[in-house]
């Protein structure tokens, strides 16, 4: 099939982008949308034009590396479907797709479609894991976990931190992100110590941070690939609100 | 390594290569098997807590082993520096593991034992790995659990609350430890989440998107690693005391893999080019159950979790070249071959096996698909016997993930599925200790050669990791910075200088060439090559073939290769480029170890050595080696050292699953 891309080319961080056209006349249905851009870059190449940047690792939904905004959506128009597991069926012959980065004040761009996210990685140094040393572990079925909460906990582990949920939400907040780590440890034994100080530390942080704040507009689920329940943020709440009223601290 | 006999050998593959002195010590101790990691523990040498900060850790990789790793040395309070090429340490290719960790804590009362393990393992190996590695590993699997779970990890649990665990891989017992299908996910994070907290602490420091280029050796002695930064394309070095290689491994030489598009053999090569042997480079494994190629353009394959061979059985048309609708061929014109052939494992045999037994019903022209290249797994049998929402509920992702791939509805239609490289057995020879042959540099995880032989079993990698990075490398790392710190390298040092300016030269000449091919279309005909010829079944012909045609294909690939753009900056085809060279170099090496080693053995198939009814035949008598290449320079042979292999306490014995 024959598709007219637009995508957001900027050389640098610093440089002025713009949305540049390109016409692919050979797309099969069966081709990811990754390797549809895959095959956009070798001609680009041969015709010694600088290829679209993208991120991309693992291509199959697991490594978050991925995404961008297709046609306004983030991650494009299947549900619980990462860029890469996206495939060309899902457009038809003719159509114009356009194509740009997560767009949010914490994610600057760094060249075409690739983002610097970094500031994921410093929401959970805040205090997103259980502060527990190797080898001091006690054995495994000393700490027996409900399976109702462990089934939980697990739905909200599931998130890969690919930014979608920042890149669709109207304020650029991290929340879904944020509560869905602190729902995670927060439901399990294992992470009852520390569950107040946590949802503190994390938040603050976050505010920090470039991120916007939470209005509770539900974007974020409706894009999130591993459809992390929008509950979470009720949890963050409610633990943060804890928090306050028992005047828990970090320090 | 000391003095070679430079006379060349009288086997095949004859004057490729060069045979050297035979590696003489592990390190391991001579204690009985059950007591030496004991001993080991005892006798390492130990850091006073207040000199540990003034010591330095390098860390390359941030997968299971190196994250793993950094994260308890940054709590033993060194101070750690950890690489990786992601824009975040979370994305390391740990993270695509689907099924599970193997565990000997006999939770099930079904027999299991540490012991039990050491033996599934080293029988799963097919008898070329070494006991005291493996034995270690069956021990530590224990604490790896309970780490796991004191950090939050969600394993999958039973409604008393305990932990659940399956069957996996062809073993007798139930010990694999999962979290859905998203085992190495929920692990990954766990080590992330441990190192991130170091992070917080101030003892590691994370540079991520920085690509380790070469290693920084001076007077013998790993000191550190030139790396470039991916956003601003800017060369540094890096000194440390201490040097930990935890890259992953190499299945991205054939192009198409399971593997994650960046996951390269750089790090690792470029430590083998600076005097680190290279062990089993042709032990590869292959996975049965990955979904086929469907054009030109594919980039990457996708794995299936093996767990869907417990209830869907693979079958072929009888007829030859039969392109009907797989719905449409009736019960009697299909040839269920693995029940057929194997009726004692059926459609559970392990890994080699199935993935061998497809090939060869493709070869013969009974493949399915466009292509040809495909097999059926069904599972009508299982929806009519178990009811479709029982399959749902232990297959329902599984099954939406491959009609989203192929957009087939596999509870209509019978699924097409053909092996896809998985897994790299081989890697840098480590020691005991996991000390490489250049001191002061150590290999953790899929990057060393150490524990699973010639296969790896299911549910053993995750095992493998972890077990390096939280348990072994914090021990044998301790013990080597004894002796420091070392004197100081200064940046402006011979050798630092000299690593940097080759590093230099290296970007500029794949710039220079400005030729008329794109990096991919090299790196897939590499590949296609290395596939053909080095993949499930070798032969001297094919090998030497082979080997006749890489060299060339190098040459093309550094006179020929057209990179646009510059080295100071974003560049996603430089990086590429760099990797698909050292896969060049590499591949060649997989094909000389391919060829020398004149049996088979696990994921190692020559056709040359079969029994009567096409199983693999081992050579125990002549090839119970580890096979540890050196580099001997560019375009001169390699030289063999073989590291005898000795078994105690698992007799070697004909694998069958008959």
């Amino acid at each position: 099939m024959k598709l007219t891309l637009r995508i957001w080319r900027q050389a640098s961080p610093e440089a002025k982008g713009k949305m540049q056209k390109y016409v692919l006349d050979d797309v099969e249905p069966d081709m990811s949308f990754l390797e549809m851009l895959d095959v956009l870059n070798e001609k680009l190449v041969i015709d010694g034009k600088d290829p679209v940047s993208f991120d991309h690792d693992c291509r199959e939904g697991i490594c978050g590396s991925c995404g961008m905004v297709i046609n306004g959506n983030a991650h494009g128009p299947q549900q619980y479907t990462t860029t890469c597991q996206l495939h060309m069926r899902h457009f038809d012959d003719g159509d114009t797709i356009d194509i740009e980065p997560w767009r949010a004040k914490a994610f600057p761009v760094v060249k075409d479609l690739v983002v610097d996210r970094s500031a994921l990685d410093e929401i959970i140094k805040s205090g997103g894991y259980i502060s527990v040393n190797t080898g001091s572990a006690p054995e495994a079925h000393a700490i027996p976990v409900d399976k109702v909460s462990a089934d939980d906990a697990f739905d909200a582990a599931t998130c890969i931190g690919c930014g979608a949920c920042v890149a669709a939400c109207p304020n650029g907040s991290s929340m879904l992100f944020t509560a869905a780590k602190v729902t995670h440890l927060g439901l399990l034994p294992q992470g009852q110590p520390e569950r107040q100080t946590r949802a503190i530390n994390m938040l603050a942080r976050q505010d920090e941070l470039d991120f916007g704040g939470c209005t509770n507009v539900g974007a974020c689920h409706e894009v999130c690939p591993k459809g992390i329940p929008l509950a979470s943020i009720a949890q963050l709440n409610h633990d943060v609100l804890g928090a306050t009223l028992t005047g828990a601290r970090s320090d | 390594m000391s003095e070679l006999q430079q006379e060349p050998t009288a086997v095949q593959g004859e004057g490729r290569y060069v045979l050297g002195d035979p590696i003489a010590d592990t390190r391991a101790p001579d204690s009985p098997i059950a007591d030496r990691w004991s001993d080991r523990k005892f006798s390492a040498r130990l850091v006073n807590p207040a000199n540990r900060r003034k010591m330095s850790v390098i860390v390359v990789g941030t997968g299971l082993a190196g994250a793993a790793a950094a994260a308890t040395l940054g709590e033993a309070g060194y101070h750690v520096k950890s690489f990786c090429y992601q824009d975040s340490p979370r994305r390391a290719h740990s993270i695509a593991a689907q099924g599970g960790i193997n565990a000997a804590k006999n939770y099930r009362y079904d027999g299991d034992s540490i012991h039990r393990l050491f033996y599934d393992t080293v029988k799963g190996g097919d008898f070329r790995s070494r006991e005291s590695n493996v034995h270690r590993l069956a021990e530590v699997s224990l604490n790896i659990i309970d780490q796991c779970v004191a950090q939050g990890v969600p394993f999958a649990r039973e409604y008393s609350g305990l932990l659940d665990t399956r069957s996996f891989g062809g073993t007798q017992v139930s010990r694999t430890f999962y979290a859905r299908g998203q085992t190495g996910q929920q692990l990954l994070l766990g080590a992330y989440q441990a190192l991130e907290r170091q992070v917080h602490a101030g003892t590691v420091e994370v540079h991520p998107r920085t690509e380790m280029l070469d290693l920084i050796v001076v007077d013998g002695k790993a000191r550190g690693i030139v790396t470039r930064n991916l956003f601003t394309g800017q060369l540094d070095t890096h000194l440390a005391d201490v040097v930990i290689l935890c890259s992953g491994g190499y299945g991205n030489v054939y192009y198409l893999s399971t593997n994650a598009k960046g996951s390269n053999v750089t790090a690792a090569w470029r430590a083998h080019k600076r005097g680190a042997l290279f062990a089993n480079p042709c032990y590869t494994q292959i996975h049965p159950t990955c979904i086929p190629v469907s054009g030109e353009y594919q980039s990457k394959l996708t794995l299936m979790s093996e767990s869907l061979r417990n209830d869907g059985r693979v079958w072929v048309p009888k007829e030859r070249g039969d392109d009907r609708d797989p719905n449409d061929i009736p019960e009697d014109e299909r040839d269920y071959y693995l029940e057929r052939q194997y009726p004692a494992f059926g459609n559970l045999v392990p890994r080699d096996i199935a993935s061998r037994a497809a090939k060869n019903m493709c070869d013969a022209e009974h493949g399915v698909g466009p292509s040809g290249l495909g097999v059926y797994l069904d599972f009508k049998d299982a929806i009519a016997r178990l009811g479709r929402p029982a399959v749902e509920a232990k297959y329902g992702n599984l099954f939406e993930m491959y009609e989203r791939i192929t957009g087939d509805d596999p509870y209509e239609t019978p699924m097409r599925i053909y092996p896809a490289i998985h897994y790299t057995m081989g890697g840098l020879w480590v020691d005991y200790d996991l000390r490489s042959t250049i001191p002061g540099l150590f290999v953790g995880g899929e990057a060393n050669f150490s524990d699973h032989g010639a296969n790896r079993l299911g549910a053993s990698a995750l095992m493998q990791g972890l077990s390096d990075g939280y348990f072994v490398l914090p021990t044998t790392v301790a013990d080597y910075l004894a002796d420091a710190p070392f004197d100081e390298v200064p940046e402006d040092h011979p050798a630092v200088q000299e690593a940097v300016e080759s590093t230099r030269a290296r970007i500029d000449k794949l710039l220079s060439a400005n030729g008329h091919r794109t990096v991919d279309s090299f790196h897939r005909e590499l590949g296609q090559l290395v596939w053909d010829q080095c993949g499930m079944a070798r032969s001297k012909e094919g090998l030497e073939k082979a080997l006749d045609r890489i060299p060339s294909l190098r040459e093309e690939f550094w006179r020929d290769v057209k990179i646009v753009g510059t080295g100071d900056g974003f560049n996603q085809s430089l990086e590429k480029a760099g990797r698909v060279a050292d896969f060049m170099e590499l591949a060649e090496l997989m094909c000389i170890d391919a060829l020398h080693r004149e049996e088979s053995c696990g994921g190692h198939f020559r056709v040359e050595s079969q029994t009567e009814d096409g199983e693999a035949q081992r050579d125990d008598e002549n090839f119970a080696y580890v096979a540890a290449w050196e580099y001997a320079g560019d375009n001169q042979r390699p030289v063999l050292h073989k590291e005898d292999l000795e078994f105690s306490y698992v007799h070697p014995t004909q694998r069958s699953y008959k």
